[in-house]
């Protein structure tokens, strides 16, 4: 009971400057971090520069909770290389290698036919009706790094929604009640 | 500033900063490798070789592959993807990939191999291109690590030839 006490008597006592200065600082600590997201994106080249992988299609490289560090240059596409990639009508990007490229000399363009290193059967299903290649266009990004196990913090948030509220109202809590 | 909270988070900010700083290091110490592979393939059998109802050249082939990737490995790497790809060139495109074999090697005990196969995958052209078509069959390698760098690359093996007539 005296921590709920000393709870109400904190928020009791919070002084207008006081609030908004800390207001500020919360408001600046999330810009920078949106600074930071967009100048990842800019200097990767690629919309999004760090995924998560979800799925156990590239196992045993990639498992499910990893994070990968993607870059998109103008070098073209090549057998071999692990592509995100997105497809009209699914939302979440996928991440599997390529492991047919078909590049026409005159224009450049591409035709990458991809497959999960795990699975059995190449991504035709996945494409959209009808398409049976992925172009230049669907590919967001190379994964060039990797780091394990970091990305369950998303999953986990992603996946069981209620934690995140606890984490934010946790969060809420602590800056109204610091006494700095 | 002594209270449970400020230690807790120095502590935490302070475990995170070090893994982050081992885990760079541990990549970068992969640039340092001296790295032989040695790969050969040879084509045994063309199995058959079809022109398909919507035109497209299609051919089966039996591959013997001998390799030795042992020394890709790093105390860093947590597998190789090998596969063999055979590359040539059409009027129409400037290159074509196609994949034919794909292995994982999870240690570096099973990086030195011998295996005969015929294509997992099929070698399709776009197009009917592929009557007397010179071709190279190239072995890649992509290593992944345990934390950090991928990186690739691959031995060209040139001087391949398919028959000049469908079979």
């Amino acid at each position: 009971m005296g921590f709920i006490g000393d709870t109400v008597d904190s928020i009791k006592s919070i002084k207008t400057r006081q609030l908004l200065s800390q207001a500020i600082t919360l408001g600046m600590i999330v810009t920078s971090a949106l600074i930071i997201w967009k100048a990842l994106i800019c200097v990767t080249g690629s919309e999004s520069p760090v995924v998560v992988v979800l799925s156990e299609s590239m196992e045993p490289g990639f498992q499910r909770g990893d994070i990968l560090f993607l870059r998109m240059t103008k070098e073209p596409i090549r057998a071999g290389e692990i592509v995100v990639f997105s497809v009209d009508g699914r939302e979440i990007p996928i991440v599997h290698r390529a492991i047919k490229v078909h590049e026409r000399g005159d224009t450049k363009e591409v035709d990458v036919l991809t497959k999960g290193d795990n699975n059995d059967i190449d991504d035709i299903g996945l494409y959209a009706e009808g398409q049976l290649w992925l172009h230049r266009h669907h590919i967001m990004g190379r994964a060039v790094g990797f780091l394990p196990y970091v990305g369950w913090v998303t999953i986990i948030m992603t996946e069981k929604p209620i934690i995140k509220y606890i984490l934010i109202g946790a969060l809420g809590l602590l800056v109204i009640t610091s006494k700095d | 500033m002594h209270s449970f909270g400020y230690r807790a988070n120095a502590l935490l900010t302070f475990a995170v900063t070090i893994l982050a700083f081992i885990c760079a290091i541990a990549s970068f110490s992969d640039n340092f490798s001296n790295q032989t592979p040695s790969a050969q393939i040879q084509i045994l059998n063309i199995n058959w070789f079809q022109k398909q109802p919507h035109g497209n050249d299609e051919v089966s082939l039996t591959l013997n592959v001998t390799a030795d990737l042992q020394s890709l490995f790093t105390w860093n790497t947590k597998q190789v993807f090998a596969f063999v790809a055979a590359e040539y060139e059409t009027s129409k495109n400037a290159l074509n990939q196609v994949s034919l074999w794909d292995a994982i090697i999870p240690e570096k005990e099973h990086a030195k191999f011998w295996i005969q196969i015929s294509n997992k995958y099929r070698f399709i052209d776009q197009g009917h291109n592929l009557r007397g078509k010179d071709f190279n069959l190239t072995l890649h390698w992509h290593v992944m690590p345990k934390t950090g760098k991928m990186f690739a690359d691959k031995i060209v093996m040139s001087g391949y030839r398919l028959p000049n007539a469908y079979r």
